[in-house]
């Protein structure tokens, strides 16, 4: 694991991964469509509208997959200050992003046919609608700072804090009385959904959670790449300067 | 093709933008990694590279082959060193007269 931590063993690692990663996400997600689609039975009180939990549930988990890693990774950059960590909890931010964005839509357009309504200030969608915010912060704030050292310490600090929200997103349906139902999967007597429908939503969690890794694994190259390139465009205009004077 | 029922069309609506989110994404990913390989090539071939890969790669060639009988060269030895010199330690009966003499 330690190997790993070098940027050049970790470019070779990721160019032999990827494309087995790549079959893997086609194939899991394909199963998973399938399953979901022709397999899976209807709810018998949802109907056909459960179907939107084969991706609202994964979604949502890796909204908080992917914050859990940005936290683990900002240790990684306050203590050691190793360059991997920060790049990793760069490009983790704009993939949680998107599923946190994605879990947020597809619960409203569940919520609509369910509950009535798209939104209430519920605790567990008040809650995801503030992780979706924080990763909007921490995105800004790589932006707004050029050096990336700066920027990924100053960022670090923010995702520690924002931590605090992910205990808050998953016990927020049982400290509060709320509209979203009740923990149905992770709980302690096991979980309440039948098989015929746990089945196709597990299948789909692991195609989720094998295309967030993609996704990471490649950003993770490109901002080293990037972090080379600006390393030798300020080569490239000092040896420009050195040759004028 | 299946009846997806009266709400059929939040199911697409959920799935359409799941796939809108997810596509987006990896293209964007996908052209970043691109863009950078491409900034990155385009740098090397300028002639500017990193430390670790400025060197280019050591050949191997063979020593030159002697024709005549080299001289022997006279290979120098390192010189004798000198060993440090050490104070005398005083004798017990130095040291037990400095004890006794009067301050």
């Amino acid at each position: 694991m330690i190997s790993l931590a070098n940027p050049t063993r970790f470019l070779g690692l990721v160019s032999v991964v990827l494309p087995w990663l790549s079959a893997l996400v086609v194939i899991l997600l394909g199963t998973g469509l399938y399953l979901s689609f022709f397999v899976a039975p209807p709810d018998y009180q949802q109907g056909e509208t459960v179907r939107i939990m084969f991706i609202h549930v994964p979604a949502a988990w890796l909204a908080m997959f992917g914050y859990t890693l940005i936290a683990i990774a900002a240790l990684g950059t306050l203590i050691w200050r190793h360059p991997l960590a920060d790049v990793a909890a760069k490009t983790a931010a704009p993939i949680g992003a998107t599923f946190a964005f994605i879990a947020l839509v597809t619960g409203s357009l569940w919520g609509k046919p369910m509950w009535g309504t798209y939104w209430v200030w519920d605790a567990r969608l008040t809650s995801m609608l503030v992780l979706f915010l924080l990763y909007l912060g921490l995105i800004a704030l790589w932006q707004a700072v050029e050096e990336p050292g700066r920027a990924g310490r100053a960022a670090a600090i923010l995702a520690l804090v924002g931590a605090i929200n992910i205990p808050i997103i998953k016990f927020s349906v049982d400290w509060w009385n709320t509209l979203h139902q009740p923990a149905s999967v992770f709980r302690a007597g096991g979980p309440t959904i039948d098989p015929a429908l746990l089945t196709p939503l597990f299948v789909m969690a692991a195609g989720f959670t094998a295309l967030f890794v993609l996704l990471h694994l490649i950003a993770m190259r490109a901002e080293i790449l990037r972090r080379r390139v600006r390393a030798l465009q300020q080569t490239e205009v000092a040896r420009a300067a050195m040759a004028e004077a | 093709m299946f009846d997806l029922g009266p709400h059929a069309s939040f199911i697409v609506a959920a799935y359409g933008v799941t796939v809108v989110a997810v596509g987006a994404l990896l293209i964007a990913t996908l052209e970043d990694d691109r863009k950078q390989r491409r900034l990155l090539t385009d740098l090397e071939r300028k002639g500017i590279r990193r430390r670790s890969a400025a060197k280019p790669p050591v050949k191997q060639v063979a020593p030159p082959v002697k024709t005549t009988a080299a001289k022997p060269q006279a290979t120098r030895m390192p010189a004798k060193r000198k060993p440090a010199k050490r104070k005398p330690a005083k004798s017990a009966a130095t040291k037990s007269r400095a004890r006794k003499s009067p301050s």
